[in-house]
């Protein structure tokens, strides 16, 4: 069919496995007010996992500074609120560390404001924090940063809504099918069931997954509570995709 | 133990104070010689421009290569292939890039030249990933078995027009001429 050598087919890597039913949110949710004009109406169209999705960025070490994971650090002054660690593993969906991969973190400050020039809550900023961070895992899969407890904040979503705290997460894993972003929540907030964003996952187990739990081993005594929180990135086929 | 993938939520109105990087729109560097810009707007179902929409792009190198172990022809050194960029308060990105080579497709086929594109917004749950293909590659689109998949009617959407210093390339999430969208 076209001028290129047949006798040697090109043996593409395992793929990537879709997430589960039900674990991923949908793009139209009509309680989350921003998806009605943003979502696309047309079905997804399938795409075959090819040379360009079984590769990605691999974003190492030289974006990444040692004190980037230290967001109480990142000003002369130390910033308000509960110092807390938060640490936990990249996985894959079969149990395997992700090692080396960039994960960026944003949140909002003690009061529940960020400092972004967009967000005008009445609430105090903190010259003392900016509530961004970055970091590499190691080779065994695992991240910590030292940050302090993010705010919930209100937000117009609707009639006296207001976020669950939460940090922000972006990941790249592997390969452009692990592409992650996403939110950590801490335990037994009381505004899960009033969160349109964190009940757009269809399947409550799934829900779960976003939840991080205290680990009182892993806090510093007299310094900072800690709360630890798995990633779990897509999983791949067994098999290599053969004469694709 | 973990149940399943971690599930995706929404980047929010906020992600540039951590995802804006001085150097995320400049896949290649300034005066690069075959440099060109991808350019463009992201629109709303209203046809409002999305002034905080986070485009990512993730591409071969000119010759159809990959800094990357799992390209079975091995990896390339030296194309970073990755850029990323947020929309201004027009709506508007842009990426300087070089086009990519053409790639091995299925049963000893050739792929048309092509941008993964992945888009992040408030108000979008997960990411939207869609392709841009190239227009100055007729013959190569043509046959190219992702773009032939996709409804006839929405396959223009891929194309991007060439234009000033290189591509434009709109991004509309719903309604009329909606963007095709993939499921990867």
């Amino acid at each position: 069919m076209t001028d290129v050598d047949q006798r040697h087919p090109l043996v593409l890597p395992p793929g990537y496995r879709p997430v589960d039913e039900g674990a991923d949110p949908p793009l139209h949710f009509p309680w989350y007010g921003s998806t009605t004009l943003r979502g696309p109406a047309q079905p997804l169209v399938p795409l075959p996992q090819a040379l360009t999705e079984l590769t990605g960025p691999l974003l190492g070490g030289s974006r990444v500074a040692a004190a980037d994971a230290d967001l109480t650090r990142q000003h002369p002054g130390e910033p308000l609120g509960q110092r807390i660690k938060v640490l936990g593993r990249v996985l894959d969906g079969d149990g395997r560390p992700v090692p080396n991969t960039l994960l960026e973190v944003w949140q909002a400050n003690a009061a529940g404001r960020y400092a972004h020039r967009v967000d005008q809550t009445p609430v105090p900023l903190d010259p003392n924090f900016t509530g961004t961070g970055r970091c590499l895992t190691d080779s065994d899969g695992n991240y910590e940063f030292v940050t302090i407890r993010p705010g919930a904040y209100p937000w117009k979503n609707h009639e006296n809504a207001w976020r669950p705290a939460h940090i922000h997460f972006s990941l790249f894993g592997r390969a452009f099918p692990q592409r992650l972003v996403t939110q950590m929540y801490f335990p037994g907030d009381p505004l899960f069931e009033h969160d349109p964003i964190f009940n757009s996952i269809p399947d409550p187990a799934a829900r779960q997954r976003l939840i991080s739990r205290f680990d009182l081993a892993a806090t510093e005594p007299s310094r900072a509570l800690a709360y630890r929180w798995d990633i779990v990135l897509r999983g791949r086929y067994d098999t290599p995709m053969e004469e694709q | 133990m973990t149940g399943g993938p971690t599930p995706s939520q929404t980047v929010g109105p906020f992600f540039a104070m951590a995802l804006s990087w001085p150097d995320g729109p400049y896949v290649v560097q300034p005066g690069t010689p075959g440099a060109v810009w991808l350019r463009g707007q992201v629109l709303d179902g209203a046809a409002e421009p999305v002034p905080d929409a986070l485009i990512e792009t993730w591409q071969a190198d000119a010759d159809g290569r990959f800094d990357h172990p799992d390209d079975p022809r091995g990896a390339v050194a030296g194309f970073r292939g990755f850029g990323r960029c947020g929309t201004d308060p027009s709506g508007r990105y842009a990426i300087l890039t070089r086009k990519p080579g053409r790639l091995p497709g299925p049963h000893g086929t050739l792929l048309a030249p092509h941008v993964d594109v992945s888009v992040f917004a408030r108000g979008l749950l997960r990411r939207l990933v869609t392709r841009i293909y190239f227009a100055d590659e007729r013959a190569a689109n043509d046959a190219d078995p992702v773009l032939r998949a996709v409804p006839a009617a929405a396959r223009g959407t891929l194309v991007a027009e060439r234009a000033d210093g290189g591509y434009e390339f709109d991004i509309r999430l719903q309604g009329e001429h909606e963007t095709a969208f993939f499921a990867v």
